[in-house]
């Protein structure tokens, strides 16, 4: 209980530190980065739940994360719904669409079920693309409330984003250490083997389904506010399915604090290349580096650090 | 107290149209020591997957206990009592031995984290797996592979503990290490069905022996009669 109230001292300082950086007045641009940093914190963590402590990869990434930001237009387009609302109701939609995955698992397991996985993010995006009322191909500009509680809205977006990113990774580190992430950790090794001991093992993938989808939702809601355009090639982008992925395997997949380490470390890379060389390498570096990842270092950063302290 | 601790009762089972299992009816009594054998392909593994619920029946009833678990999910027949080990090793790789053991301690027997390890412990000594506890099951010998999975299966608690083959492919020794732990466990009260090939152990284990082929059960008795009867003598070499 009291490393409960420990984790969650620390979370909340987090969010203040958050709140105080947003209200330094530097250069905006690092705003924007910042969101996007902790946008992918919150997506390795919680494509990390299902595909790093239940072992069933994801490559939907894409459907989760633009069913949140899609659920966030239909909100605003109808009610012009407040922030809070987007979060909870993009979370709730995604979570949704987790537990139909969940099911999934039944009858698809290994590579099979991340097949199902990418074609649930065509399918989606094709309903999206002929879905006028959300814009359509052609996309939508979202105008974004005027007064935002304090700053200007992009430091407002980053303060909420490192919220986000604090519950997601509190989220992840209890599940991991509780009775819920050892069993998860059992039908990892050998569902089979862990059923026969006890395990429920249905209602753990469900449940890791559910809560990845949710925190998936949840990294998505916010997105129309942020880039204010919103369109199926960048709300369904490939960039959110590789990075989901190369980000937790380069952290490291056993431990909450992988995928942290992998979003940081991999996005900053990214957003500086981005800014320096050109737009293109993005995904480049992604690629080479995961490569030498899961040549050299399958176990990840933590991995590594955990094999240098070994000897 | 019902008199039979498992009772399968004309089980049915068929992949596609192969039937591989055909109206099979077994008891078991509390406290038996059971031999299940047959030659390859008789059903014997396909019957312990559908009575420890791995694969749904096609018809028949399952009572275990003095209730029916036909339609319960693995999990749930293993949190009553109904535990089974795989005749190939199923380590849970990423933990440590003991941690392995730690699973079933929690989940089916449902100890609080911070007591299973000691418990843990103790499965393991009485075993011979204590020196082992730290290391990941990859470092395990065959032998000591197969104990663990004995060692785990044990910490679910059962009631009925059904060993699938754990026997197999270990040397003469090995073999009689294995067989002083059954022979332990039953002392202490557990009811085992023994599935196996090689005839020394399960005839020196059991106290009855049904016979496996094709599908249905084609003899039943002690292991003496069943050395001596011509349908088994047949079904294992054939006219």
């Amino acid at each position: 209980m009291r490393r409960t109230g420990v984790t969650l001292a620390v979370g909340a300082a987090l969010i203040a530190a958050g709140i105080l950086v947003a209200s330094l007045r530097v250069n905006p641009y690092l705003y924007f980065a910042g969101y996007v940093i902790l946008q992918y914190v919150v997506i390795a963590t919680a494509w990390n739940i299902l595909g790093g402590y239940a072992g069933y990869v994801n490559f939907g990434t894409p459907a989760f994360f633009a069913l949140g930001a899609y659920t966030a237009v239909v909100l605003i387009q109808t009610v012009r719904a407040p922030l809070p609302v987007l979060i909870v109701a993009g979370g709730l939609v995604s979570a949704l669409l987790g537990l139909g995955i969940g099911y999934l698992t039944l009858r698809l397991r290994g590579v099979f079920f991340s097949i199902a996985t990418l074609a649930l993010s065509i399918v989606l995006q094709t309903v999206i693309i002929n879905w006028e009322f959300v814009g359509g191909s052609r996309g939508l500009s979202v105008i974004r409330p005027s007064g935002p509680p304090f700053g200007n809205y992009v430091t407002f977006l980053f303060t909420v984003m490192t919220g986000l990113a604090v519950v997601a990774v509190i989220t992840a580190r209890f599940i991991e250490r509780s009775w819920i992430g050892r069993g998860l950790a059992a039908l990892r090794d050998n569902e089979e083997a862990a059923e026969c001991m006890g395990v429920p093992t249905l209602r753990l993938k469900l449940f890791a389904t559910t809560i990845s989808g949710f925190l998936l939702g949840v990294a998505g809601a916010p997105f129309p506010y942020y880039v204010t355009f919103v369109d199926p090639n960048s709300a369904f982008s490939l960039d959110y399915a590789v990075n989901a992925l190369a980000m937790p395997m380069i952290g490291g997949t056993t431990s909450w604090v992988g995928p942290v380490i992998g979003a940081v470390l991999l996005n900053s890379a990214q957003q500086y290349a981005s800014v320096t060389i050109s737009s293109e390498w993005n995904l480049f570096i992604v690629g080479v580096v995961l490569v030498a990842f899961v040549v050299l270092a399958p176990e990840g950063i933590l991995g590594l650090v955990r094999r240098l302290r070994r000897r | 107290m019902p008199d039979a601790l498992l009772e399968v009762q004309g089980l049915t089972k068929r992949f596609g149209g192969f039937m591989a299992l055909n109206g099979v009816s077994i008891a078991v009594k509390p406290g038996e020591r059971f031999g299940l054998i047959g030659p390859n392909g008789s059903g014997k593994t396909t019957l312990i997957n559908c009575v420890s619920g791995a694969l749904p029946v096609d018809g028949g009833r399952i009572l275990f206990d003095g209730r029916e678990i036909t339609g319960l999910p693995a999990h749930r027949r293993t949190r009553l009592g109904l535990v089974r080990s795989f005749q190939i090793p199923k380590p849970f790789g990423s933990m440590t031995v003991l941690e392995n053991l730690d699973i079933p301690l929690e989940y089916a027997a449902h100890e609080r984290s911070d007591a299973a390890d000691a418990d843990a412990m103790e499965i393991l000594r009485a075993i011979g797996l204590e020196s082992k506890a730290h290391l990941r099951p990859a470092g395990l010998t065959q032998i000591e592979m197969r104990k663990l999975e004995l060692a785990r299966a044990m910490a679910a608690r059962p009631k009925l503990l059904i060993s699938d083959e754990a026997m197999a492919g270990l040397s003469h020794a090995e073999v009689d290490d294995i067989l002083a732990i059954l022979f332990g466990l039953s002392e202490r009260g557990i009811t085992i069905i023994m599935i196996e090939h090689i005839m020394r152990a399960v005839m020196r284990f059991s106290e009855r022996i049904v016979v496996l082929d094709t599908g249905e059960v084609i003899a039943e008795g002690t292991p003496d009669q069943i050395v001596r009867n011509p349908a088994v003598e047949k079904a294992y070499l054939g006219e």
